[in-house]
């Protein structure tokens, strides 16, 4: 399973691998703010903006 | 997990060892149990992905947009107003010309209802991305500009993205909305101070509310017609609605001569 799996390719002793599994947390979530969640706001579920426009507005 | 380490079949390499507290039989993994392991796995990063984005869209837009709003405004190059009480003017108002381009920025508004350290950039425009996601406020392209005959009509998020108008449901009739107007270039600087009239709840294709005259489409707007007219979602989190709320001019000032009272003043 997926997180067995991670935790057995991780190397290194129990303190190392804690470690490096936060920084990879850290790393997925930059990820994810910088350009996932970007991405999903503009092109799939836009935020309502607050204008009024005669095109339906999302 | 410890469901999860039956998985492992390396199993007889561990010595027995009779001082051990008794083991609890391992059970054997079914294709079935695997693949429900799987999806509880994928489930939880679901739920957690789902929870990030909530994060990330109800405050790190924010986080991200008041440190930038903050940096326009500072760019702007305001300088400090007197802190005396200038005069009053209500005749003809100087108006500078709309910026041809999108996202330029070309003054500030503050709304003392919002609190005493309101104060938001406006910018060219309502593109999302590029105006109401990072200036925040943005100024309706062709309506009128601050102090000129028309109104001067003004888009801002109620959530997300620093969140300009998420109080807007909280003015009250006399309120004041004041808006400041630099062009560094021209030594252009004035105050304008709007008295807010009504607000309204409509559907989002009712583009009369930013009309010349607010509500009258058509009507050729007079010198008693400088209105300022903001929009924003309705009710919060969906696209459903606009919350509109008019202001008309009550009096402008050149930025030299003083600071508007109502920005010391606490509203009631």
């Amino acid at each position: 399973m997926i997180f067995p799996f991670v935790w057995r390719v991780l190397p290194g002793p129990v303190a190392l691998k804690v470690l490096e599994l936060l920084v990879l947390l850290a790393v997925i979530v930059y990820a994810l703010f910088t350009w996932v969640f970007p991405w999903i706001a503009a092109d799939i579920l836009p935020p309502p903006d607050g204008t009024v426009d005669v095109s339906p507005s999302p | 997990m410890t469901a999860h380490d039956t998985v492992e079949t390396r199993g007889s390499s561990r010595p027995d060892d009779d001082s051990r507290p008794p083991r609890r039989p391992r059970r054997r993994q079914t294709v079935g149990g695997a693949l429900v392991a799987l999806l509880a796995e994928l489930l939880i990063i679901a739920g957690a992905g789902t929870g990030l984005y909530v994060a990330w869209t109800a405050w790190w837009t924010d986080v991200v947009a008041v440190n930038e709003q903050t940096k326009l405004v500072d760019d702007l190059g305001q300088r400090a107003a007197p802190k005396v009480e200038g005069s009053e003017h209500r005749g003809e108002a100087p108006v500078l010309a709309e910026p041809p381009d999108l996202t330029a920025v070309f003054g500030t508004m503050q709304i003392p209802r919002f609190g005493a350290d309101y104060l938001r950039p406006i910018g060219e425009g309502t593109d999302r991305e590029r105006v109401l996601n990072t200036i925040g406020l943005g100024h309706y392209q062709d309506t009128a500009m601050p102090g000129a005959e028309g109104n001067f009509a003004v888009a801002g998020h109620r959530v997300t993205y620093g969140k300009p108008l998420n109080q807007i449901a909280e003015l009250k009739t006399d309120d004041a909305i004041v808006v400041r107007v630099t062009d560094e270039a021209t030594d252009f600087d004035v105050w304008y101070v709007y008295k807010v009239t009504d607000s309204q709840i409509v559907t989002p294709d009712k583009i009369e509310t930013i009309a010349p005259v607010p509500n009258q489409p058509g009507v050729t707007p007079t010198a008693d017609d400088r209105w300022l007219t903001l929009t924003a979602c309705h009710p919060m989190w969906s696209a459903k609605e606009r919350y509109v709320t008019h202001a008309k001019l009550d009096y402008w000032m050149p930025a030299s001569e003083g600071t508007p009272k109502e920005l010391s003043e606490t509203p009631k």
